[in-house]
């Protein structure tokens, strides 16, 4: 899922400032999952807002909502008839939610209330990790299901680096070294003859770097 | 071709090689390279120039290397994978052959978590063993990694580095193993202060047979003080320094410290010498270059071939 974490407070206030009638709107997704943007998170923030609104005698009405994916066109149509009454909205689903909101109604200033972070998952309770980068050519077949591009500081496929110590990667101790664990996984197979193949330059086109990616079934469409 | 580099000539001699850093400037002025080059000439078979190494901002080794040339000096261009993906680095192959730099020596690069440009957005588009894969085939096979023609193949002697104090320990022969099947014809070797461990990597690249595909430089650091020792064994990434050295270096009254330092560098120089396999030694005095042309000389390596 998409991990996002809420952005400051002092930012988002500094945001809102301009604004009287705000609406905090949350997403029912991954935001709720990972503690950051659903109905809950919408309380807690409409609550703070208004408190620091009335310490600094500001007069506003901060108004709370939330939905079931601000990434689908189906759910942000139940705004319809509300939406336009509001002076902003600060939008607490993931960047996706932002901006789709925002194409939906044009008219309407939609504000980030969280900083998107990366697609990963829950370990544990409140620790939250990446696994993937969406590159667009999954080779975790080739590598023990452990992905090099984005465990690997240096998305290295013919690893590790020299700087992999007791496991760890060089950029910090609390990091495991991507190679390591894909070694271990390897040895504990015995299959430590795909360690001795040479991967060949990946083809990025199906990255990010091949610009904004679609995905299209004909076969799908109404 | 045209005529091979220094550094080549020496490892094909069969003579023990001799190759040291040099770290750019963090500026503009050329005469900063040459001050350190003249020390060095005549003591050294070639000066590797590093790539902007633990992401500080230098003046860039490809333009240190043509100083070094310039000179009289066969230089060993450091080229990392952190900065340029791999149109830029075709290109700089490219180039670096067309103003007769010989020697290119290939690594991933250390994060830029470590420099100055913390919130620098990193490249490696290819990784160090892609990289040596790609210059030898634009080489050997006229091709840049498209599959498209190159028009005047570069010549390029093609080296790698490998750590063997960096983890896991019982693959790192094997991944020398696949740097020299991707092409690589010498490695530069992390600083050696754990001599022990040393010749254990070594047994195993013997055992694999890889000493013969590869000219192994080993990597020498003398140590000035018992702070420095303790800064590299703690803040260096895969730097393996062993507490007898450290004790060592502590038990030397101050003053005499950079002298026991010395000994402590040629004393491992003599024990490299005895190890098959290892080509040469590639000393790199961290701020203390001038200390480079006593070394050689008391480990008995100069003159020059």
């Amino acid at each position: 899922m998409i991990i996002a974490d809420r952005k400051p407070f002092d930012e988002i206030m500094s945001m809102l400032a301009p604004y009287r009638d705000i609406l905090v709107l949350g997403c029912n997704e991954c935001v709720t999952v990972c503690a950051v943007g659903g109905a809950k998170e919408v309380a807690i923030l409409a609550s703070q807002i208004r408190l620091r609104r009335t310490k600094d005698r500001i007069s506003s009405e901060v108004h709370e909502k939330t939905i079931e994916r601000q990434c689908d066109i189906e759910y942000l149509e139940e705004l319809k008839d509300t939406i336009g009454g509001y002076d902003a909205v600060l939008s607490l689903a993931c960047g996706c939610g932002v901006q789709f909101l925002g194409e939906r109604y044009t008219d309407v200033l939609v504000l980030p209330g969280v900083n998107t972070t990366f697609m990963g998952v829950t370990e544990r309770h409140g620790l939250w990790t990446e696994r993937c980068q969406g590159c667009g050519n999954c080779v975790l077949h080739r590598t023990m299901g452990i992905c090099p591009v984005t465990r690997c500081a240096k998305s290295i496929f013919n690893g590790p680096c020299g700087g992999s110590s007791e496991g760890r990667c060089e950029i910090d101790k609390d990091t495991p070294c991507a190679w390591h664990l894909i070694i271990e996984r390897y040895k504990k197979k015995g299959m430590m003859d795909m360690y001795m193949e040479i991967v060949s330059p990946k083809d990025w086109s199906t990255a990010r770097d091949g610009g904004p990616r679609k995905r299209q079934r004909e076969d799908m469409e109404i | 071709m045209t005529a091979q580099g220094n550094l080549k000539r020496v490892l094909q001699s069969g003579a023990f090689a001799v190759t040291a850093e040099c770290g750019p400037p963090r500026g503009a002025d050329p005469d900063m390279i040459r001050i350190k080059a003249k020390i060095l000439k005549g003591y050294v078979d070639s000066v590797n120039v590093t790539d902007n190494q633990t992401a500080v901002v230098r003046m860039s080794s490809f333009a240190s290397c043509v100083i070094l040339k310039d000179m009289g000096i066969d230089p060993v261009m450091q080229m990392v994978c952190r900065d340029r993906n791999r149109i830029a680095i075709q290109s700089d192959v490219l180039g670096a052959s067309a103003l007769g730099i010989k020697n290119i020596l290939c690594l991933s690069g250390d994060h830029q978590r470590f420099g100055d440009h913390k919130g620098a957005k990193n490249v490696f588009d290819i990784d160090s063993l892609q990289l040596i894969q790609c210059i030898r085939d634009m080489r050997d096979e006229g091709r840049f990694l498209s599959g498209e023609e190159v028009k005047g193949r570069p010549d390029i002697f093609i080296g790698c580095v490998e750590n063997p104090f960096a983890d896991p320990f019982e693959i790192r022969a094997m991944r020398l193993a696949k740097k020299a099947a991707a092409g690589a014809q010498f490695c530069q070797t992390q600083c050696i202060f754990n001599i022990e461990k040393f010749e254990r990597w070594m047994e195993m690249v013997r055992g694999l047979g890889v000493h013969e595909k590869v000219s192994i430089i080993a990597g020498i650091t003398p140590l000035k003080s018992v702070g420095m020792a303790n800064y590299m064994k703690r803040n260096v990434p895969g730097m393996d320094v062993p507490d007898k050295l450290i004790d060592r270096l502590r038990g030397t009254p101050k003053e005499k410290a950079p002298e026991e330092g010395i000994s402590i560098c040629v004393e491992t120089i003599d024990r490299l010498k005895g190890i098959k396999g290892v080509c040469g030694i590639h000393i790199m005095a961290i701020g203390w270059e001038e200390i480079i042309p006593e070394i050689v000389k008391s480990a008995g390596l100069y003159p020059r071939p």
